[in-house]
């Protein structure tokens, strides 16, 4: 099955839990015609919520770029000695 | 002892794409021999014509590696990456085919580990991930961060795409998945690499991750602009409805 279907299989399952939820009227009315506003706003901060944690705990090797040189020099060392080009001009 | 036998005769096809890549193609070329001392590869090179004497380079290396084990398969100019790997692919005599950047930031150290896990897991396709424990980025600049954080927020919660980073090109194939799945491919640059493993996924391939680290490029700096999100959103639209 396709994605897109999933998804809006997903939304008109929730539109239907929402339309339910109208008609029997335990919550009071008002309470429940705002409820997809509640959803698409609480589903943002998530969203907004999970790009700062991940932008705070963003893993970073700085290590990585050190070790990179010395292969670097290592491999040109060794290339030059047998008659490979290693010059960025 | 059939299983035995069958490991044991894993060859694994090493698809570099290069375009004016004439210090880095030697230098990924030493590194990859370097840390796959047992494993049985062959290195492809699918040049696009670089003018920079790249070719030059890459028959250089050959005298000293082996034709055997470094197979030039260059072409005209440049014809962009997905047509790359098919064209690599014919060449490949392995059934395991990685794919990875010439220009330093996939280091091959890291492919041991990427045999491992398909080895221990009997994966499909295999796929660095610089988002996790163990892997991680240098060089990015906190804009970039936030940009990279935010695109992959999207579309992990548009696609479910079952894997941690989505637009990383260093991976590791079970040749047969690989012509399956680009056949059916059409976009280009990176989201063409989104598309790839997101299709993988929906067709049900197995797919594992392993912590890479990614250093960006020694001599210049990607560009990130307006131009490059608008692409990344259309492509997440795009996939979104089409996969």
């Amino acid at each position: 099955m396709k994605h897109i279907v999933k998804i809006l299989t997903m939304i008109m399952a929730i539109t239907a839990l929402w339309a339910g939820l109208l008609q029997v009227s335990m919550i009071p009315r008002s309470h429940t015609w705002l409820l997809p506003i509640y959803f698409v706003v609480s589903l943002g901060c998530y969203g907004l919520l999970m790009v700062g944690v991940g932008l705070m705990n963003f893993p970073t090797c700085p290590q990585e770029a050190l070790l990179l040189q010395k292969d670097i020099v290592e491999a040109k060392e060794y290339l030059m000695q047998r008659g490979v080009n290693v010059s960025t001009i | 002892m059939d299983e035995q036998h069958q490991k044991d005769k894993d060859k694994y096809s090493i698809i570099v794409p290069t375009y004016n890549e004439r210090l880095n193609i030697g230098l990924i070329v030493y590194l990859l021999f370097k840390h796959l001392r047992d494993v049985d590869f062959e290195i492809i090179v699918v040049d696009d014509g670089s003018p920079d004497g790249t070719q030059d380079v890459v028959k250089q290396l050959q005298k000293v590696y082996g034709e055997d084990r470094i197979l030039l398969r260059a072409r005209p100019r440049k014809l962009g990456l997905g047509t790359a790997y098919i064209h690599g692919m014919k060449h490949a005599s392995g059934n395991f085919v990685v794919i990875m950047d010439a220009d330093l930031s996939h280091h091959p150290k890291y492919l041991p580990s990427f045999i491992r896990k398909q080895k221990e897991t009997g994966a499909d396709i295999v796929t660095g991930t610089r988002y996790v424990k163990g892997g991680g980025v240098h060089g990015w600049t906190l804009m970039r961060k936030l940009t990279s954080r935010g695109a992959n927020v999207l579309a992990q919660t548009l696609l479910w795409p079952g894997v941690s980073d989505l637009t990383g090109s260093f991976r590791l194939y079970r040749k047969s998945a690989l012509e399956d799945i680009i056949s059916r491919c059409v976009t280009k640059g990176y989201v063409f690499q989104m598309e790839m493993i997101v299709r993988a996924s929906r067709k049900g391939y197995h797919i594992e991750e392993v912590p890479i680290t990614f250093v960006d490029r020694v001599y210049g700096s990607s560009k990130l602009g307006g131009s490059e999100i608008v692409q990344y959103l259309k492509g997440v639209v795009y996939l979104l409805v089409t996969t």
